[in-house]
């Protein structure tokens, strides 16, 4: 018994990671959709790049952290100068435009990331102070580097809190979401806010990326089977909320990982051990979509929507 | 008045004495990569019409459309393993579940609109992906080789080439006349107005919902039929067929000759893929050119092709 509830609590604690690691992608998705009524699907390459940055600069700089803070401000640089060069034309079309434009980025980021990186993938060691663990409980042990995501991540959506809501920038965010005509016509350069809510938002994605590369390495492509997790937690959430994001990354994260943990098991109560090994790994990798079918048909704008929208 | 030779008409039907002729000349010459490469086009442009009629005609933008690609295929695909070659079973069959997984999937998502209906769309189709990856038995994330092509006995012989293009596009041909006969129909008239204005439909009493949804049905079933062509004419289904970029290319290719008109899925399949074979051969990192001139067309063409070439005056 005691083995099965110390599985629980790690899948738990591995769920709690995940969930936090998918609110930083949902964010800036949520950010950008709110504010600049924009679907980016190419904001998954910003998490790939982020990956890539950190794969490059730690070595060269020698230090894990400094490498990742600099992949995090090559991130929001390149972030900002996609929105000039591109997002930018593609305020006020439709939404079909903006899925199309942001799919052409995808190719041009991956086969970018081909042509300078190579098509292997890429490694980040982790330093010793991080590649350790501690113990939990008695004779449990637990990665430092998870402990240290979720707490990075915590910290992270506590700023991001604050800055929306305590801030003067975050008002005007707050502002443009709602009425952004209003806040053009009292003076506010609402261009430039676009252009940093973009490139936050890439850098957010981008350090998504770059704490999982120590963990999967860093790969073509790796950010768009997340970011396509990452939509159904801003469906869910309701698209604009970062509230929403939020709840709704954490619930999605424990329910996959724990899911695919114990479905399993579950199964096997029921039926043949061959039947639930074969079904077991199909359905589990359906529950997420399960659960976002549920939300649609109980409330069709998500948990928490955004009024007006 | 309608005028016959508009450029437009005589683009089309170059195009269309193009594809007809070309097994002829392949047997002229004994080279038959062209007919391959065009039997994949057709049945591209095949999945590519289905999709036009939604996402054309009745302006509900599915990003999962690929899924029915899959669908179709793993169903022939998992029925040859399993014993059962007979197309007489396989196509029905394939039919018949991406019918019902449409219905399914239109149900939830057409209760959505905009943004919501192409995040969900795409969601499902992701799903459907991990339960081909998770399929063990079924070759899981290597696909499962498909050994012995649909038998029609008697009928026809799907592993003779010319055989098969020729089914592919008569079947192409056969989905853009029914797309034209649905469009022009009181059916395609309630899509089409629900495009344009749902709420004003349902103010004068119609039931938007179960048009939209038939309308669904009808363009995952066409893909689905496609499916099965295109496991047919690889001898192999695997996840990948059915990758979310799959959706996007059918998209790109509808935009790219030109929303709901007729022909433009089947002009933006011949450009597209034409266009990833010619790059293909100048730069391995052909998408490096592909991603910004989509985005160049998406900023500055709109009405694709076909726009382009209606617009032009006769000559």
């Amino acid at each position: 018994m005691r083995d099965e509830v110390i599985l629980l609590v790690e899948q738990c604690l591995n769920g709690l990671q995940f969930g936090l690691l998918l609110f930083l992608l949902a964010a800036g998705l949520t950010l950008v959709f709110g504010i600049m009524n924009l679907v980016n699907l190419a904001h998954g390459s910003f998490y790939m790049l982020g990956a890539y940055f950190a794969a490059t600069f730690a070595p060269l700089t020698g230090s894990f952290v400094l490498g990742a803070a600099l992949a995090l401000a090559a991130t929001l640089v390149v972030g900002m100068a996609v929105e000039l060069i591109a997002i930018r034309k593609l305020y006020g079309r439709d939404h079909l435009d903006h899925v199309l434009g942001t799919f052409g980025l995808i190719l041009f980021f991956n086969e970018l990331v081909r042509l300078v990186w190579g098509p292997g993938g890429m490694n980040l060691p982790l330093p010793p102070y991080l590649g350790t663990s501690i113990e939990i409980f008695t004779d449990v042990h637990y990665p430092v580097y998870r402990i240290a995501i979720i707490a990075v991540a915590l910290v992270v959506a506590l700023l991001l809190y604050l800055a929306v809501m305590r801030t003067r920038v975050g008002m005007l965010i707050r502002a443009g979401a709602s009425n952004r005509e209003m806040v053009g016509a009292l003076g506010i350069n609402i261009q430039l806010l676009y252009t940093l809510v973009f490139g936050v938002g890439a850098a957010l994605a981008g350090l998504a990326g770059l704490i999982q590369a120590p963990i999967l390495t860093a790969q073509i492509g790796m950010g768009e089977n997340i970011l396509i997790v990452a939509l159904v937690v801003i469906i869910i959430g309701g698209i604009g909320s970062i509230r929403g994001a939020f709840i709704a990354a954490i619930f999605v994260g424990l329910v996959d990982t724990v899911g695919r943990a114990f479905l399993p098991e579950l199964f096997r109560l029921a039926m043949t051990p061959a039947a639930a090994s074969a079904l077991a790994p199909a359905l589990s990798s359906m529950l997420i979509y399960v659960l976002m079918a549920v939300v649609l048909v109980l409330r069709p704008q998500g948990l928490f929507p955004v009024d007006g929208k | 008045m309608t005028v016959l030779f508009t450029a437009r008409n005589i683009a089309i039907g170059a195009l269309l004495a193009f594809l007809a002729l070309l097994p002829v000349y392949a047997a002229a010459t004994g080279q038959f990569f062209p007919l391959t490469l065009f039997t994949r086009i057709v049945i591209l442009a095949l999945a590519a019409t289905s999709l036009n009629l939604i996402l054309g005609y009745g302006g509900m933008v599915s990003f999962g459309h690929a899924a029915y690609l899959g669908v179709g295929g793993y169903v022939v695909g998992i029925l040859a393993k399993e014993g059962v070659t007979s197309g007489f079973a396989q196509w029905p069959a394939a039919l018949a579940v991406s019918g019902i997984f449409a219905l399914a999937v239109g149900a939830l998502c057409l209760r959505t609109r905009g943004v919501y209906f192409i995040m969900i769309t795409l969601a499902f189709a992701q799903m459907i992906y991990y339960v081909a990856v998770g399929l063990d038995r079924y070759g899981g994330d290597d696909g499962l080789t498909i050994y012995r092509r649909s038998q029609f006995a008697g009928v026809i012989d799907l592993s003779g080439k010319v055989q098969f293009y020729y089914l592919c596009l008569a079947l192409l041909l056969a989905a853009i006349w029914l797309v034209w006969r649905l469009v022009n129909s009181r059916f395609g008239m309630v899509i089409q107005g629900a495009r344009s204005n749902d709420r004003r439909m349902r103010a004068i009493g119609f039931p938007t919902f179960r048009y939209r949804l038939a309308g669904f049905v009808v363009a995952g079933m066409m893909c689905g039929l496609a499916g099965a062509l295109l496991a047919n004419h690889t001898d192999f289904i695997s996840p990948a067929s059915m990758h979310w970029t799959r959706s996007g290319d059918l998209i790109v290719m509808i935009v790219l000759g030109g929303m709901g008109s007729l022909f433009g899925p089947l002009i933006g399949a011949v450009t597209l893929l034409m266009l990833e074979e010619g790059l293909s051969r100048v730069t391995e990192y052909w998408q490096i050119i592909v991603g910004p001139l989509l985005l160049f067309i998406v900023v500055h063409a709109h009405g694709g092709i076909d726009g382009i070439l209606a617009s032009l005056r006769r000559g």
